[in-house]
């Protein structure tokens, strides 16, 4: 039961970062669009489906919340404020959607709140992940390292980070939806932003390695491990390729190799603790009658549903955007 | 009183779920009435059926969106500041929510993308079929959270292990008799909203004399459905009250106003409530039909709020007065409803501007009836957040400084004025501009002529008033 619920927080988490992942990455680019043309096709690349992705992020908050409620409750409050920052972004960003078509002279509000949202919520994600890495002071199953307890250096890395593997994920995907000079940007702008990610994910690794013995001995002991990083230096070899080619239905399924590589490479270098090297998943579980109730009805048979509707809606609107999506 | 991070803590839940809440009860109700559009429109072919469609779909868009960001915030909210509640009742709270986000949200969000935009990309089962489900999704949501929420107010099938709820008996959770009386309630309150609001818009067409066939099917549709569902809401509020009265004593003494205890007890129907004299000044009340509310006798004996310890009690204003706005709110629906309906069916509607302009005026009756039932019913629950086992200051996150809080409440305050200024603002102007415009025409023929992205000027928009049909 607890292995089952482990898995699908991982797989909801990872569906999340990839999902919304692209379209926070469009939104971090899009501050960078030069007119509204290209704006516009940036912004429908994503507006059918930017809904159905976010959900996976409530969807990874309540399985944490059901099955692993201890967790749930120390890492929401630790992270008061990051995780205010990221609400507060994610509201701009949601908004502007509608927003934006409906405004006229007031656009450039919209313009700016969906860039600004999107880029710090990347970046609170980020610093999250960084200072969990880290480690959080906690004593008990309680938090108690104040209201600036995440903050260092290694978070705000972290944070920079996944701006930048997001915006590399988007830019993958416009090349996948869009035609002319979107997709032409997007290629120019790809090696630099994959050149970067991989440094940035080449570092965290290096730094977990020699903060703690315990994550060293494990990937020194077992080094068939290292199928995951391999992985995903063969995936960025291949978007490389990709990119020179031009093939468009190719970068993006070789960023996610890389997202769901370096995902791995976290997991297993904390297993089995959830909260690094103060609570395991064990300890984190709740009851076996809740995880139970979860188990035979959300577990078993919503969530092969939840994957459906998704699969679904990215069939519905697969293919190139049309240079004048109709906008309802 | 002092700022104290428990009370900021309680001010943003307060404000945050009390914008959230009036999202979900006009799309609830209005995902409803989009179905039934479209159906009646597969079914008899009548062009008006889908313009209304197309008008009320821009404006659903909106309110969705709205929805879920500050539904978000609510999924996290509970962790950020009421970690303590997380923690011990998140064996029970948590699958409940997970429940509601497995088969509510994911169907919602997955298929309000097709019905948004996705009209030109698949058949039309599939698209009312889409629509459908959305519908369904809203429902769903509204189930599982009122499941959720019933259980903090009548908290059952659970046991207490280490301090941990532990649920026991989900069938009890589930099956707790007081959630078959709140989500009609709620649900109906919902529906409500979305017959009043429509209504309301065709009043306004009428007043203005504009569209004129669209805004006779939404007075009728609208009007018809709320003379038939308000009866229907009262015989649940009245149930609501029942479940009150048995499980929650403190918080029904506070509804009525009821200081000491009486026999026979008479009803206060109003009155100025003062906690410092423990007792009403103004009031004016009728004997003994209280104790005929209450117990449906003429001499029971009623509980007053004395009866209680000064830290087990509600505060009472709030709940006195929210209590008596919904029900006169409730009343008030049911007379225009009525009196609408009859000038319908009699043909003379159209002519009697003064009806008309109340139905256009009404639109704001179900939101506040609907904020101050949830006012009524939690503020009512304090000082407990699980009633009768945990309390309110116990459920709070323990480290939590009041400035952090005050920093987050302010930032809540910030965007939610901003974004909802623009949104109704917005919202304002697709009403305005009414059922035509560029979502009216056939995309390839409104592709040659604009980027459908800009929306017309309103002016504009209200020329073309033949839409044109499919
Ligand atoms: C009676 C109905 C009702 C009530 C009382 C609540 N909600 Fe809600 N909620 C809905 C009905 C709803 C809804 C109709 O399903 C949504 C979907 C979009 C919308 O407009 O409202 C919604 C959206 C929505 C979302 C976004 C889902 C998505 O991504 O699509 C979340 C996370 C929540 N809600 C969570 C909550 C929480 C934690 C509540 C408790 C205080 C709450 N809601 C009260
Ligand atoms: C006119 C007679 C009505 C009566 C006697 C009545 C009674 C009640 C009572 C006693 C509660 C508190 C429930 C609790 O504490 O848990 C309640 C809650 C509520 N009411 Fe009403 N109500 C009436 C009309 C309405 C109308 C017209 C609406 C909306 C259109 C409405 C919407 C709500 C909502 C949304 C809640 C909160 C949800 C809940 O607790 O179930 N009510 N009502
Ligand atoms: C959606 C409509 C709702 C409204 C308008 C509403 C309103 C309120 C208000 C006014 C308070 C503050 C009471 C006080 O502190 O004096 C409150 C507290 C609270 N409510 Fe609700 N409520 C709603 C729905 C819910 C639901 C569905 C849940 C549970 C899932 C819930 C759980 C809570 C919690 C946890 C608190 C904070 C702790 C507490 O004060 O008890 N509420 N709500």
């Amino acid at each position: 039961m607890v292995m089952f619920w482990v898995t699908l927080l991982a797989v909801s988490i990872l569906l999340y970062v990839l999902l919304d992942g692209f379209d926070l990455g469009i939104g971090i680019l899009f501050g960078l669009a030069s007119d509204e043309p290209r704006r516009h096709a940036m912004m429908s690349a994503v507006a059918p489906v930017w809904d159905g992705n976010e959900t996976w992020l409530v969807v990874s908050g309540v399985i944490l919340w059901g099955a692993f409620p201890v967790v749930y409750s120390v890492l929401m409050s630790a992270f008061y404020l990051p995780v205010l920052l990221m609400l507060a972004g994610l509201i701009l960003r949601g908004v502007a959607f509608e927003f934006r078509y409906k405004a006229e002279r007031m656009r450039w509000i919209w313009n700016a709140s969906f860039a600004g949202g999107s880029l710090v919520a990347t970046f609170m994600q980020g610093l999250m992940v960084g200072a969990l890495v880290e480690g959080l002071p906690l004593s008990g199953n309680r938090y108690v390292g104040g209201e600036f307890g995440w903050s260092s250096p290694f978070a705000i890395v972290c944070g920079v980070g996944l701006c930048v593997g997001y915006a590399l994920l988007g830019a993958c995907w416009l090349v996948r939806k869009c035609e002319d000079e979107v997709r032409d940007e997007a290629y120019r702008i790809i090696p630099y932003l994959a050149a970067a990610l991989l440094a940035f994910l080449i570092a965290v690794l290096a730094y977990a390695l020699a903060m703690d013995f315990a994550v060293m001995t494990r990937w020194l002991d077992r080094p068939y491990l290292f199928v995951f990083p391999t992985a995903g230096a063969l995936a960025a070899i291949a978007l490389a390729a990709g990119v020179h080619r031009r093939e468009d239905a190719l970068p993006f399924p070789m960023v996610t190799v890389i997202f769901v590589a370096a995902f791995g490479t976290l997991a297993i270098s904390f297993w089995p603790y959830m909260i690094p090297f103060s609570i395991t998943i064990e300890q984190a579980a709740g009851p076996h009658s809740s995880l139970a109730f979860m188990f035979w009805g959300a577990g078993l048979f919503v969530f092969p549903l939840m994957l459906l509707y998704t699969v679904i809606s990215l069939t519905v609107f697969r293919g190139k955007t049309a240079a004048s999506a109709d906008h309802y | 009183m002092d700022i104290t991070a428990l009370l900021l803590s309680r001010l943003q839940f307060a404000f945050t779920v009390s914008f959230h809440i009036i999202f979900p009860s006009f799309t609830i109700g209005l995902a409803a009435w989009l179905t039934m559009l479209e159906a009646l429109h597969l079914a008899t072919g009548r062009p008006a059926y889908r313009v209304l469609f197309e008008f009320w779909l821009r404006i659903f868009g909106v309110a969705f969106g709205f929805g879920v960001v500050s539904g978000i915030v609510m999924a996290f909210e509970f962790g950020t500041n009421w970690s303590e509640l997380s923690r011990v009742s998140g064996p029970i709270q948590g699958p409940l929510l997970s429940y509601e986000t497995f088969t509510a949200f994911t169907l919602e969000a997955g298929f309000l993308g097709v019905i948004l935009f996705g009209r030109q990309k698949v058949a039309p089962w599939f698209y009312l079929f889409s629509t459908a489900l959305v519908a369904l999704g809203t429902t769903l949501s509204a189930f599982w959270i009122m499941i959720n929420n019933s259980w903090m107010q009548v908290p059952v099938g659970y046991v207490i292990e280490n301090g941990i709820f532990v649920p026991n008996d989900w069938a009890k959770i589930i099956f707790n008799s007081v959630v078959w009386s709140r989500f009609p309630h709620m649900l109906l309150a919902a529906y409500l909203t979305g017959a009043f609001c429509v209504a309301a818009t065709g009043a306004w067409y009428r007043l203005r004399r504009t569209f004129v066939a669209e805004a006779k099917v939404m007075l009728r549709m609208g009007l018809y459905l709320a003379a038939m569902l308000v009866p229907v809401q009262i015989f649940f509020g009245h149930l609501n009250g029942d479940y009150i009265h048995d499980y929650q004593p403190a918080k029904f003494a506070a509804i009525e106003g009821r200081w000491h205890d009486e026999q026979p007890a008479s009803e206060v129907l109003l009155a100025l409530p003062d906690e410092a004299s423990e007792s009403n000044t103004y009031a004016i009340s009728i004997p003994v039909l209280g104790s005929l509310i209450a117990s449906m006798s003429f001499d029971s004996k009623e509980v007053g709020l004395t009866g209680f310890p000064p830290r087990d009690r509600p505060p009472v204003l709030i709940p006195f007065f929210a209590f008596r706005i919904m029900v006169g709110c409730g009343l008030v629906m049911l007379a225009l409803a009525w009196v609408g309906t009859y000038l319908s069916w009699s043909g003379r509607l159209a002519q009697n501007r003064l009806v008309l302009w109340l139905t256009f005026l009404s639109f704001p009756l179900p939101f506040i009836a609907t904020l101050t039932g949830w006012f009524t019913a939690e503020v009512g629950r304090q000082p407990w957040t699980v009633y009768g086992v945990l309390r309110t200051a116990d459920a709070m996150t323990p480290f939590l400084t009041a400035r952090a809080a005050m920093i987050s409440l302010i930032v809540y305050c910030a965007i939610y004025t901003f974004i909802f200024a623009f949104g109704t603002f917005y919202i304002y102007r697709l009403l305005r501009a009414g059922p035509s415009g560029r979502g009216m025409l056939p995309p390839s023929i409104a592709r040659l002529s604009q980027p459908l992205s800009v929306d017309p000027a309103p002016d504009k928009a209200s020329v073309p008033q033949v839409p044109v049909g499919e």
